[in-house]
């Protein structure tokens, strides 16, 4: 279970904002992209999501597990994401935020909220279910975000700069947390940041989102 | 050009009629009245009246729950502001080829709208004599239930009401009212601002216009014709515009505003910023003060020489959906149980149609037991009745109002 | 390389929304243009002449009517952008800031004609305001004969429209402020030495004025064209030109049809023009405003504009409230005669009376206004999904949504109800909510639109990485979400349709009456508790709507701190 970009770019307006791209995620690997701001490394993570808006243009092949993402609606990807907010549904209970991830696969009443349980306990928030999402501390947040995500049995997972907004004290717990459980789960996993200290921790390979410049040939991006 | 708009009204019709003949071609059979009961239920009845006074439209809806407890049919009340929108509707809707699903069944009616309507062919009929309540009318004492502003009813319309023209007076105020034309206005100089009148076409003003002109008119039995000419309502008019010329400055609001119906200067008579309204209904001064919408000292007076009166029909439309329970309803209108409702000032104190003579002892007593009220004058001292000049008189009237007053 | 969502049948829903609005307005226009020109095969008008036009030129009441509706228009217009402006201006931040903005709302819901009806008892010479001081103060034992309601000018009409279009614009001003990010705009003045009147004045305005110009143009074509204010209100001998054109089609001379629609043609340039002066005006005034601005005056504290400006608010929200509260008690009076300031003793009486007849008025009113309104936003959710899914801009083409909102409605009902005879829709339910759907749409979309458009985009595509189809995510994360705006514009547009007279008027061929309809044809002189009745009922009914949609969120996410 890999992520391979085969000379992936993307455009704006007839305007490229990064060389193609070549890149291999292997299971449980935390690869790091970094660049400006601007450089279009979100969209980079819309574009695997397949929630890229439609002004934007898109070359080159996405592949997970062998399979051709392109086609797929980003809802079969099966392609988990984290934001730099964790995006609870305000809406929702703990519980239900994280029941809204859980596939329907999982059947009955007494599964589904076994499951639940089951992933908060092993988070450290026992107990949570009925508890509002804007009522918890924002590690607490983050936890559940990553559960959320993971409960939806994704087959990769994407972080968009996601503790960017966590006090320094809170960082590198959250982080450890979200680096343990993908490798625990062996996702191919793609981080987007600019904090070294980000990419640092992943401990995977860095990639460097270049500028696209004209006719530029050889390789686009530098992997260190 | 006064005469221009009744005769610009005539000849719309005239053309709409001849267009919609096809359509009027296949006439439509009046029943007997007993097949008309028999037909009528279930139907239900749009009766389109003016929908100005909450009174009224109580009573409507009283006869509304008779007969549907009597006939099983249903009445619904489309409350008009004007009760030529009706007229056009019909009109509209037979040019349009609609020629027996027409929206209104039934319409509250006299004077020039039924004149135009009987003109252009738009009523059903005559049905009139096919109603046994009709007997009971007296059309020998009361012959404006036969002749509507000067025009034959010709069974096309069946009587509802009498209406003669009076003022209400708050006897608080005014101690001697006046007798006629010329002592009201004697009275509005001495009492500025305490007198007004609708605006015409509002028919409780033009109604106003046309009992000044009978009495100030050189030759009023000349407005029993139908106007010649501009240059004759120039000349038989005269007084009339010399005398409003001469009223005005001294009316409420200096006669730059009028007031927009009659029942909204009754309501500046209860406000206290009148002194006088105007009223079609001799009973209804009696009928307010009970609902309390005028004060306790509120009273009528007419003109000893005599006022305007008329009596109010109802009629059917010639593409009625249901002619037969219109028929049903206007039978029930002039039964002595609805019209002995009617005349009592706690409902609404419009004057009966019918003769008391022709009823049984116990219908007369319905009429004996209602109480006159105080502000109602007795039959002797209402007056004798001035009958409406035709119709092409009032629309000249209103137009020439309008060009000299309104700007 | 990523699949496009083509939409599917919601690509129709802009088309059809579009073509709901522009048949009837284009038909109904069309059907007015060609009548005033003389043709109207109906009435026997085949050939083309200016008779109408030259009758209608040559009408004694013309001038007199045109004066009263300019001054009526324009002169509302202004006080209510100067009230606007000014307060917001003078009074942000302050405690009367924040009362005020809670009125709003509830201002903003009860119809024009409640509100024109209280403010007619309240402005009349024998009205609330004077018996208070009378005779006691003011020495009339009889009500004075001064025309301070139905005035030739209009007067009284200028301030009843301008009472019920401040809180609206007000509100529209509000909604902008929050794009254009007013305190940091209002700190960095203030820094400069700026006083806070003059900061908002050179640095706010300018950049909400742009937002605020289809509201104060949608206000200014409502006063000149209004009708059921008017009525109530409006000069009489000659009225404003509205009220004569709506005459003219309602004449029993047929001819008069004719001369209607070139009145209604008439008031369609006068709105066209009056647009186009305000808009001159505006140029002008951003001209000197530039300089203004230039010179770098810092103004005062503004203290005395801060008290005068919020004086002038609360006058306006008092008068507007204070009518529907006396009306409220006029209901409930037995006997309130001049010059009592309150009624002699208080009486269920009128409501037993009515209480049938304005229940079926009140049905009526209900299920037209949920019928719309429910349409309403069926058509604005799946244009706004339409412009979402498919990642579109807001579509140019939208803007002919707010058409209504500009065009006079007697310039294009009287051809649209032409339209209704032939397709056989005239007087069908079914016209009546068309024809109301045509006012009540702009306001559900203006009120929806924002909202969910600024939804954070990351709600949606967190909900499609966990496996949400666009349906899940419609109704488990945008719908729930937006509930509130949701409501709130469903309410917003039950309140428009409530309000709606004349359309029901033509539509409904007169038989369906709502609780507008009847308030309007009572005001004119029935019994005053019966129009209390009436305006009372007229002014809860979409007040119960606005507290459900306040309510139902609140008590719905009573759990949930980020969504109260």
């Amino acid at each position: 279970m890999s992520l391979e970009l085969e000379r992936v770019s993307l455009s704006l307006d007839g305007r490229r904002l990064f060389a193609p791209l070549d890149l291999s995620v292997p299971p449980g690997e935390v690869v790091t992209v970094m660049g400006p701001s601007g450089s279009g490394k979100s969209s980079l993570l819309d574009l695997l999501c397949g929630t890229l808006p439609p002004a934007f243009a898109a070359e080159g092949r996405i592949r997970l597990d062998g399979l051709d993402l392109a086609t797929l609606p980003p809802e079969r990807r099966r392609i988990g994401i984290l934001f730099q907010d964790d995006l609870l549904f305000p809406h929702l209970s703990v519980a239900e935020n994280l029941a809204f991830g859980l596939p329907p696969q999982v059947r009955g009443r007494r599964a589904r909220r076994a499951a639940v349980a089951a992933a908060l306990a092993e988070a450290g928030l026992a107990g949570f279910e009925a508890r509002d999402p804007a009522t918890l501390s924002g590690g607490q947040r983050a936890r559940v975000a990553l559960l959320r995500t993971l409960l939806a049995r994704p087959r990769a997972l994407l972080l968009d700069e996601p503790f960017g907004k966590l006090d320094v004290s809170l960082r590198a717990r959250v982080r450890s947390f979200v680096f343990s459980h993908a490798r625990a789960e062996a996702l191919p996993t793609l981080l987007v940041t600019h904090d070294p200290a980000d990419a640092q921790a992943a401990g995977g390979p860095i990639v460097r989102l270049a500028p696209a410049t004209a006719e530029r040939s050889g390789p686009s991006a530098s992997v260190g | 050009m006064p005469l221009c708009r009744f005769a610009a009204l005539m000849a719309c019709l005239a053309a709409a009629a001849s267009a919609a003949g096809a359509v009027r071609a296949a006439e439509r059979p009046v029943p007997s009245f007993e097949a008309a009961v028999a037909a009528a239920e279930g139907q239900t009845v749009y009766f389109n009246a003016w929908g100005g006074d909450e009174r009224i439209n109580a009573y409507i809806a009283w006869v509304g729950e008779r007969v549907e407890a009597l006939h099983g049919l249903e009445l619904v009340h489309v409350k008009l502001s004007d009760t030529a929108d009706a007229v056009s509707r019909v009109l509209a809707e037979t040019a349009a080829g609609n020629g027996d699903a027409g929206s209104i069944d039934l319409v509250w009616i006299n004077g020039e709208n039924f004149a135009a309507m009987k003109e252009a062919d738009l009523l059903f009929g005559p049905f009139v004599e096919a109603l046994p309540n009709f007997a009971l009318v007296d059309t020998e004492d009361k012959p404006t239930t036969l002749v509507d502003f000067t025009v034959p009813t010709d069974g096309l319309e069946a009587p509802w009401g009498m209406a003669k023209f009076n003022f209400i007076y708050d006897s608080a105020r005014i101690a001697d009212p006046p007798g006629d034309a010329q002592e009201l206005l004697a009275w509005a100089e001495v009492n500025p601002g305490r007198f007004a009148y609708p605006a015409p076409p509002d028919f409780m003003g033009s109604t106003f216009l046309k009992q000044i002109l009978i009495e100030l008119a050189a030759d009023a039995d000349l407005l029993q014709r139908p106007l010649e000419s501009p240059a004759q309502l120039a000349e038989v008019a005269a007084p009339l515009w010399r005398y409003l010329d001469a009223l005005h400055p001294h009316l409420w609001r200096d006669g730059q505003i009028f007031p927009t119906s009659g029942p909204a200067q009754r309501r500046l008579l209860d406000d206290g910023e009148l002194d006088v309204a105007l009223s079609f209904h001799p009973g209804e001064a009696s009928s307010l003060i009970a609902a309390g919408q005028l004060p306790e000292s509120a009273r009528t007076f007419v003109f000893p020489e005599g006022t305007i009166g008329n009596t109010h029909f109802v009629a059917i439309p010639i593409n009625a959906s249901a002619p037969e329970a219109a028929m049903v309803v206007a039978n029930f209108l002039m039964s002595p149980e609805a019209q002995a409702e009617k005349q009592n000032p706690e409902i609404w104190g419009d004057d009966t149609v019918l003769d008391l003579d022709k009823l049984s002892a116990e219908d007369r007593k319905r009429f004996a037991d209602i109480p006159r009220g105080p502000a109602t004058l007795s039959p002797e001292e209402l007056g004798p009745v001035l009958l409406e000049p035709h119709p092409s008189w009032m629309t000249a009237l209103e137009d020439e109002w309008r060009r000299r007053y309104l700007r | 390389m990523s699949p496009r969502r083509t939409g599917g049948p919601l690509a129709l829903v802009p088309i059809l929304t579009l073509g709901l609005f522009l048949l009837p307005i284009a038909a109904g226009l069309v059907g007015t243009w060609l009548p005033a020109f003389g043709i109207l095969p109906s009435l026997g008008g085949t050939e083309p002449t200016l008779a109408a036009w030259q009758r209608l030129l040559a009408d004694p009441a013309l001038p007199g009517a045109l004066s009263a509706t300019l001054i009526s228009g324009f002169g509302s217009t202004l006080i209510a952008c100067a009230v606007t402006v000014g307060f917001a201006a003078a009074a942000h931040r302050t405690w009367a800031y924040r009362q005020a903005t809670r009125l709003l709302a509830p201002l903003l819901a009860v119809p024009h004609a409640a509100v024109a009806i209280g403010l007619a008892f309240l402005l009349a010479p024998s009205g609330l305001l004077l018996r208070l001081v009378s005779p006691w103060a003011s020495g009339f034992e009889l009500p004075p004969d001064v025309a301070t309601v139905q005035d030739r000018h209009g007067l009284a009409l200028t301030l009843a429209l301008a009472v019920k279009e401040t809180p609206f614009l007000l509100l529209m001003l509000l909604g902008a402020l929050g794009q254009v990010q007013a305190p940091q705009r209002l700190a960095t003045a203030r820094s400069l030495g700026y006083g806070p009147t003059v900061a908002w004045l050179k640095t706010v305005l300018p950049a909400v004025y742009p937002q605020l110009r289809l509201p104060i143009y949608a206000v200014l074509a409502f006063s000149l064209s209004v009708i059921d204010m008017a009525l109530i209100l409006g000069p009489t001998a000659p009225p404003t030109l509205a009220v004569l054109v709506f005459r003219w089609f309602n004449d029993p001379d047929l001819a008069l049809r004719f001369v209607g629609a070139a009145g209604a043609t008439l008031q369609l340039l006068l709105v066209v023009a009056a647009i186009v002066l305000w808009r001159l005006g505006e140029v002008a005034l951003a001209r000197l405003g530039r300089r203004w601005i230039a010179a770098g005056g810092r103004g005062g504290s503004g203290r005395v504009g801060r008290l005068g400006w919020s004086a002038a608010l609360f006058g306006v929200l008092t008068l507007g409230v204070g009518g529907l509260l006396v009306m409220a008690l006029w209901s409930l009076a037995d006997r309130w005669r001049w010059p009592d300031a309150l009624p002699a003793s208080l009486t269920l009486d009128t409501w037993a009376r009515q209480v049938q007849r304005a229940m079926e008025t009140g049905w009526t009113t209900l299920a037209l206004g949920l019928a719309a309104a429910g349409l309403a936003l069926l058509l604005v959710l799946g244009c706004l999904e339409h412009e979402q899914q498919g990642g579109r801009r807001p579509t140019r083409a939208l803007w002919l949504l707010y058409l209504p909102l500009l065009v006079p409605q007697v310039a294009f009902l009287f051809g649209a109800q032409v339209l209704a005879v032939l397709a056989g829709l005239d007087g069908s339910f079914v016209a009546l909510v068309w024809s109301h759907l045509l006012f009540v749409l702009p306001y559900v979309f203006l009120a929806l639109a924002e909202p969910w458009r600024r939804l954070d985009p990351r709600y949606v595509r967190s909900a499609q990485c966990l496996g949400a189809g666009p349906l899940g995510v419609f109704w488990r994360v945008k719908l729930p979400m937006l509930l509130r705006p949701v409501l709130f514009a469903t309410a917003v547009g039950f309140a428009v349709s409530v309000a709606q007279y004349l359309p029901t008027l033509f539509a409904g061929a007169g038989r369906y009456a709502t609780l507008t309809t009847e308030a309007v044809a009572l005001a004119a002189g029935a019994d005053r508790r019966v129009v209390g009745v009436y305006a009372f009922l007229q002014a809860a009914l979409p007040l119960l709507a606005f507290a459900l949609a306040v309510a139902l969120p609140a008590w719905r996410y009573r759990h949930r701190r980020a969504l109260q």
